[in-house]
């Protein structure tokens, strides 16, 4: 966290996540790769557009009461590689960590590729071929996408 | 090397070393007999190879059921997908896991992109892609540079020109990947709608020289590698015939003498059939080398 100031715009969290440090405008599209919509009932809050002095403008969202799987945090890599993922434990910064990049994306977000027969059964297999900038291989149809390309082309496993 | 494709899956050239090709030629060259003098061999008796046909395609299927015959082994079969329990909605995997009890090899080709590899996944026996949507038909591809090492001795320093509709199909993207691993040169014509997808490009490029023609100037040309335009690709039928192409006997004129012509096939009138009895036509000779070449890729998954 930036700053005292950036803390109080959301009251601290007793137990659960706080995911930090993500591009200004792409919070959404984080809870929507934690799978995180109407069936998901722990209490959720995001600030959008918030100043930081590393960022400009960045956007958090913390989640109470739910620990986030080392997986699941990896999925984030693809929207927001620079997040920081900070567990709390009684209101205290227990541990801290930086996202990293996975091997592959596996059950994530589909093959943009509408002839590519992991839409159509199996699962979607992106493996990572270059980690910065973020580029993706279908283990499949062996197309190869960017990150962008793969945000905008495609949806999310739900 | 020890032989690279013992136990393996055929399934993409990218990312294939030239020394598997090369291996893949050299076992081929034994096996020219096969075609030349019907010759058979017993060596793959008892062996099975499932031929899944998701898609039909009597050249491809032709060819790997004779290669397998020539080797001494037997073959189990479809060849239209509507007519077995697959149109009632059985996934790729769970015909394959029916099929894998039954055969020692698979050759599967299928419309959609990566059912080569999804059925790799399935099976525990060797899977060949026999062609996967508009992404690879790898045998294709060692059959292609079969050919021009058996015409041109080389491939290094060879000058290929691929010409027509290099977007749709599988089988320049396949003979793409493996021609970078050679010292050569691609020369490229296409109409703009139908250039090589730039993804093949972008990895394509760190490895070879690639250059896009202007206009259809084949005087450099080694090999000229033809492929069919489909009218169909066209919205505008003015156009379509504005980008056709014929090569006839006055454009062999100004190749090379040494120059050779190639085509996967099937071709409707890209080259006139005038040329076939010129020396530079090598695309019968190009067919008839995929009986050898598959031989030698299944004598080689077989083990
Ligand atoms: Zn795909």
């Amino acid at each position: 966290m930036d700053s005292e100031q950036d803390k109080m715009k959301i009251k601290k969290i007793e137990n659960g996540v706080v995911i930090d440090h993500i591009p200004k405008g792409k919070g959404l599209a984080v809870l929507s790769i934690l799978g995180i919509g109407e069936g998901f009932h722990a209490t959720v809050s995001m600030v959008m557009n918030t100043p930081s002095t590393t960022m400009g403008l960045k956007d958090i969202i913390k989640i109470e009461e739910r620990a986030l799987e080392e997986k699941e945090i990896n999925k984030i890599a693809l929207i927001a590689p620079a997040a920081t993922v900070n567990f709390v434990h009684e209101f205290q910064i227990v541990k801290k960590r930086k996202i990293s990049v996975p091997d592959a994306f596996e059950d994530v977000i589909r093959c943009p590729n509408p002839k590519c027969i992991s839409n159509k059964e199996g699962r979607p297999l992106l493996k990572v071929e270059r980690k910065s900038p973020l580029h993706v291989r279908c283990a499949y149809c062996e197309r190869a996408y960017s990150s962008e390309e793969l945000l905008e082309l495609s949806s999310f496993v739900a | 090397m020890a032989d690279y494709w013992a136990g393996r899956d055929i399934l993409s050239t990218r990312d294939v070393p030239r020394e598997a090709i090369e291996q893949i030629w050299h076992k081929a060259k034994k096996y020219d007999d096969a075609v030349t003098h019907k010759k058979s061999y017993d060596k793959h008796s008892g062996k099975v190879l499932a031929s899944l046909f998701f898609e039909p395609s009597t050249r491809t299927q032709f060819s790997f059921q004779t290669a397998m015959q020539r080797l001494g082994g037997s073959i189990i079969a479809f060849s239209d997908a509507d007519t077995t329990s697959v149109s009632k909605g059985e996934t790729v995997y769970d015909t394959i896991r029916m099929v894998e009890s039954c055969a020692d090899v698979i050759v599967i080709r299928h419309s959609l992109e990566g059912a080569a590899r999804l059925a790799a996944d399935a099976a525990s026996i060797p899977v060949i892609n026999g062609g996967d949507g508009a992404n690879q038909h790898p045998t294709q591809a060692l059959l292609d540079t079969y050919t021009m090492f058996q015409k041109k001795g080389k491939l290094d320093g060879l000058t290929i020109s691929m010409i027509g509709d290099l977007k749709n199909g599988r089988t320049i993207h396949s003979l793409c990947y493996a021609l970078a691993n050679f010292d050569c040169t691609i020369e490229m014509w296409s109409p703009p709608q139908l250039k090589l997808p730039q993804i093949i490009l972008n990895d394509i490029s760190e490895k070879v020289k690639v250059v896009e023609l202007e206009s259809l100037d084949l005087s450099n040309s080694d090999v000229v590698y033809a492929t069919r335009i489909q009218k169909e690709r066209f919205d505008d039928p003015e156009e379509a015939e504005r980008y056709s192409y014929v090569i006839d006997a006055e454009s062999v004129r100004k190749m090379k003498d040494d120059a050779i012509i190639m085509h996967p096939f099937p071709r409707v009138d890209e080259i006139a059939t005038e040329v076939d009895s010129l020396p530079q036509a090598a695309y019968f000779a190009q067919e008839a080398n995929g009986i050898p070449v598959r031989m030698a890729i299944l004598d080689s998954v077989l083990g």
